[in-house]
């Protein structure tokens, strides 16, 4: 059986003994019998390391893995530099806890302090937390940040992630907060709806995804026009690959700007660990949930780094604090760092025009195909819609050939992404196999 | 040391994406930023410099002693990370057509089953990413049971005024009202207290069971019964789990809902304060309410199951952080059914063994056999010499010894929660004992030292008070 226990049965006797026990058992003996297990879990038995590096091994290879991938929908396959797993794969990253004990722990608070100034300069916005779950629950959690007692309705883009619609709901049903649903029109949000339910009363914020679920750059200044004009905060879900060349949250007027920081260096691991960021006005920082790192000196006026604004969290406010959370994704946040440190401002440019032109080149070959059009006509970034006729065919033709394609929606189109990874000869081989099918 | 934006020099870089092979077209002006986000310039040289020399200045399980109270700072097994880097589970789309998926959820599948045997429950869910969120999912499912029976006056949580600040927290986000139980002096819920707070409103109760005091609370049956018969259901912390593996089942003690820290009891690495896994086994009647979507099994297959109509709903992306179920699932497998007893018979020896050494001269919480951590209080030191838990913490760090918990649980004063885990061997713990003595001597002759230290560290006391009075929370260009 595999074991971690470096003592021997020997020494652990004579550890009992020195503490005045015969045995193990001993130390259990006060638990009441009827609450005890009283017989072996029913588990297979323990393995050596070299039985469960095959059986894993067998288990994995279960699965189908992808070399050409053209699907997104809120996780991407985009080129990780190998400086990163090289980095993040440190053991004293890997294995160390929440840095409570500053003095030995400058390591992981200052690549926090770095991370939260790269999404600051991601986002254009003034404070960043040292990150949150994932996307989904960072626009959860922003909005809870936005709402009060008496202003609690919160607008929500039926555009958004599905995923992160449902957290976001889940979240509402729990804390009480009313949710409204705006519709999409053309593949946008439809602000329509929410004009005549805003509110300086009851309206909190609204959640807008852009680019949105179906790929499309939402009119984010608009709606930030309207859910300002009666007090209520505007959190913009938004891509960190786009942002090497989109406009900012910031610079549209959000208020909290959250996203999913999967594309920056996170394999795509069925869908987790990934890493959600956060960002806010200096108006709102102290509503941030999670941990905070802060600059400061040690005794010797040295400058040093530590948790900071704790006055937050739970540890202290225990039910009044602003969130339950007292982890974050540290070493996702430093994957999100090397990353972004390993591709500087002129790499993550480029990283966001390559997927903004193969996703065009992409949607131009796909259309230039006989009955397939694009479903939406405004402005995208890495990921579009096509209308076709037999969605399930074509991907199954794809799948065939060891390309995942496209993801299919409900309605029988096809929402497609292309990132850099995703070279011109693949792309024609897509536009090929899909040709030949439609024949 | 310099941060990676003081190291930048304009023009250097890495060479990682090649160029364009397509046609290329314009976007918008209008669409793009005014300016190119502050990243650093830099070599990949310099950067594996500047992370190199951060981990330098970081503590890990891997570079010492890390008892720190009710974190299960135990080995991380490599055999782990290695596994959750197989292309079948870290290589693969979490939208791929099911039928490609088959690994994954067949892991998924695997670790429900035994994850529900370790703990006695009908069923799991992977979704929740932290201890705090297993809480919140929870405690979700226990409103969504009430709500479904038509119940709506429960709002009521009980939680014990010795309980992880996430346990009230976590209520308050689920939308409960949080009514706190005090303990008795021996560290265990007041019988009569529970029994006067419980009524038709109360909702549920949260517990940890060895409780935050390292005591296992022999009335537990009694505790859980009581809950029941006012018709709440109870709530199981696991952050404690680690004390009684394969010996008592939060199931068998009248738990209904658990979760699990897969990033303590089952040895994945913290990660500097995460990614985790906050696990969540519940019993059959909370069942219907589990977040969607859930991993079943048939003739053809591994499926993925959204057909929840009760359900909470999505508590997270996709299915969770699947990469530490996996490195759970690979511990789980390697200790089998024999192993996992015995981490956690050798995790309370290690503790019983390190309090029995260190009580003749320091004052324990709760003098009595401790399970997996113990808590010790220096108020007295405090009071005669002026030495606190935290001047004692601080000592430590000059001995390459990782700290206690410090200050918790509230209910103790002068605090130090000491959990040594199982896979510290002996001349570890007796160093550690041997430290924690010298400290104790010179708290006696030199008080004055100890509140200067930490002397070796990379940096030494931080003045955090003006860290929190005027935050500088980004670097400034």
């Amino acid at each position: 059986m595999g074991s971690y226990v470096p003592s021997t049965l020997k020494e652990r006797q004579e550890m009992l003994e020195s503490i005045g026990l015969s045995s193990i058992d001993e130390l259990f003996a006060h638990i009441p019998s009827e609450l005890k297990l009283n017989r072996e879990l029913d588990l297979p038995s323990g393995k050596s390391e070299m039985e469960v590096n095959r059986l894993m091994n067998q288990i994995a290879s279960h699965s189908v893995v992808f070399n050409t991938i053209f699907r997104g929908a809120g996780a991407y396959d985009h080129y990780i530099p190998s400086i990163v797993k090289s980095v993040v794969g440190k053991e004293e990253f890997l294995t160390s806890y929440t840095p409570y004990q500053a003095e030995i722990s400058q390591g992981v608070l200052q690549s926090i302090f770095e991370y939260q100034t790269m999404i600051c300069e991601l986002t254009g916005m003034d404070v960043s937390n040292a990150s949150v779950y994932d996307g989904a629950t960072a626009a959860a959690e922003a909005v809870n940040m936005c709402c009060e007692r008496s202003r609690n309705i919160v607008f929500c883009s039926e555009a958004a992630h599905p995923d992160v619609i449902a957290v976001i709901k889940t979240y509402c049903w729990a804390s009480g907060h009313q949710l409204v649903m705006l519709p999409v029109k053309d593949g946008k949000t439809d602000f329509e709806p929410m004009s005549s339910q805003l509110d300086k009363k009851t309206s909190a914020c609204l959640y807008l995804q852009s680019p949105n679920f179906f790929g499309q750059l939402e009119e984010v200044e608009k709606a930030a026009e309207m859910v300002h004009s009666v007090g209520a905060k505007l959190i913009v879900g938004c891509n960190p690959i786009a942002l090497g060349m989109l406009k900012t949250p910031a610079e549209q007027g959000a208020d909290i700007a959250v996203g999913e920081g999967q594309p920056l260096g996170m394999s795509l691991s069925f869908g987790g660990p990934y890493l959600g960021f956060m960002a806010a006005t200096h108006a709102m920082m102290r509503k941030l949930p999670g941990r905070i790192v802060g600059e400061t000196t040690d005794v010797d006026g040295k400058r040093a780094f530590v948790l900071t604004l704790q006055a937050r969290e739970q540890h202290i406010r225990r039910e009044k604090a602003s969130s339950n959370i007292c982890s974050n994704q540290a070493l996702c946040a430093m994957t999100a760092s090397v990353y972004l440190s390993a591709m500087g401002p002129q790499g993550l440019q480029q990283a966001a025009n390559l997927c903004y032109q193969k996703a065009h080149y992409l949607a131009e070959q796909l259309t230039s195909l006989p009955g397939i059009t694009l479903k939406y006509n405004g402005p995208f970034f890495h990921e579009f819609v096509t209308m076709q006729k037999d969605a399930d065919k074509l991907l199954a033709a794809l799948e065939k050939e060891g390309i995942l394609g496209g993801y299919p929606l409900k309605d029988g189109s096809i929402l497609w992404c292309a990132t850099e990874k995703n070279t011109k000869e693949d792309m024609d081989r897509v536009v090929e196999i899909i040709r030949k099918e439609l024949m | 040391m310099q941060l990676l934006f003081e190291r930048s020099h304009a023009g250097r870089r890495c060479t990682i994406l090649p160029s364009c092979d397509v046609q290329t077209c314009e976007l918008d002006p209008s669409l793009c930023r005014a300016q190119a986000p502050r990243l650093p310039e830099l070599s990949e040289n310099e950067i594996s410099r500047h992370y190199t020399e951060l981990a330098k200045q970081t503590h890990g399980v891997n570079d010492g002693f890390y008892p720190l109270g009710s974190c299960t700072m135990k080995y991380n097994p490599k055999v782990n990370d290695e596994m959750a880097s197989l292309p079948g589970f870290a290589k693969v789309h979490p939208l791929q057509p099911e039928h490609t998926a088959q690994g994954c959820l067949e892991a998924l599948y695997l670790a429900d089953q035994y994850f529900c045997e370790i703990t006695g429950m009908d069923q799991m869910t992977f979704q929740p990413a932290a201890g705090a969120h297993g809480e919140l999912t929870g405690l979700m499912l226990i409103k969504a049971y009430h709500e479904a029976r038509g119940d709506f006056k429960r709002t009521k949580i009980l939680v014990p005024d010795s309980a992880h600040g996430t346990n009230p927290a976590s209520a308050t986000m689920a939308g409960f009202q949080v009514i706190s139980i005090p303990s008795l002096e021996n560290g265990c819920v007041d019988i009569d207290a529970l029994r006067q707070a419980t009524d038709e409103n109360t909702a549920g109760l949260m517990l940890t069971n060895p409780n935050t005091v390292g005591l296992f609370d022999l009335n537990i049956s009694q505790i859980t019964e009581i809950v029941h018969q006012a018709g709440g259901l109870c709530y199981y912390d696991g952050a404690n789990l680690n004390a009684i593996m394969g010996i008592v089942r939060p199931g068998d003690m009248g738990f209904d809902v658990v979760h699990l820290n897969l990033h303590k009891t089952f040895s994945t690495p913290h990660g500097g304060g995460g990614p985790g896994s906050g696990a969540v086994g519940c019993k059959e009647i909370l069942k219907p309410f589990l977040p969607a979507p859930v991993v079943t099994k048939d003739e053809s297959g591994y499926h993925l199951c959204n057909n929840l109509p009760q359900s909470i709903g999505a508590v997270k992306e996709f299915y969770g952080n699947f990469l530490v179920v996996i490195r759970a699932l690979t511990y789980v497998l390697t200790l089998g059914k024999e192993g996992i007893p015995e981490a956690s018979s050798n995790a309370v020896l290690n503790c019983n063994y390190m309090m029995g050494h260190l009580k003749d001269v320091y004052e324990m919480a709760f003098d009595k056999g401790c399970m997996h951590e113990f808590v010790m209080t220096l108020e007295k030191l405090k009071k005669e010499k002026d030495v606190s838990a935290m001047d004692v913490a601080k000592a430590l760090l000059d001995n390459g010894i990782h700290p206690p918990t410090m200050y918790f649980p509230l209910i103790v004063h002068e605090a130090l929660m000491v959990e040594p885990t199982e896979t510290e061997p002996r001349e570890v713990l007796d160093h550690a004992i041997s430290v924690f003595h010298k400290i104790y001597e010179t708290a006696l002759s030199d008080a004055q030292i100890l509140h200067e230290m930490p002397l070796h560290t990379p940096v030494r006391r931080l003045d955090e008070v003006s860290a929190a009075r005027n935050p500088k929370l980004r670097f400034q260009f």
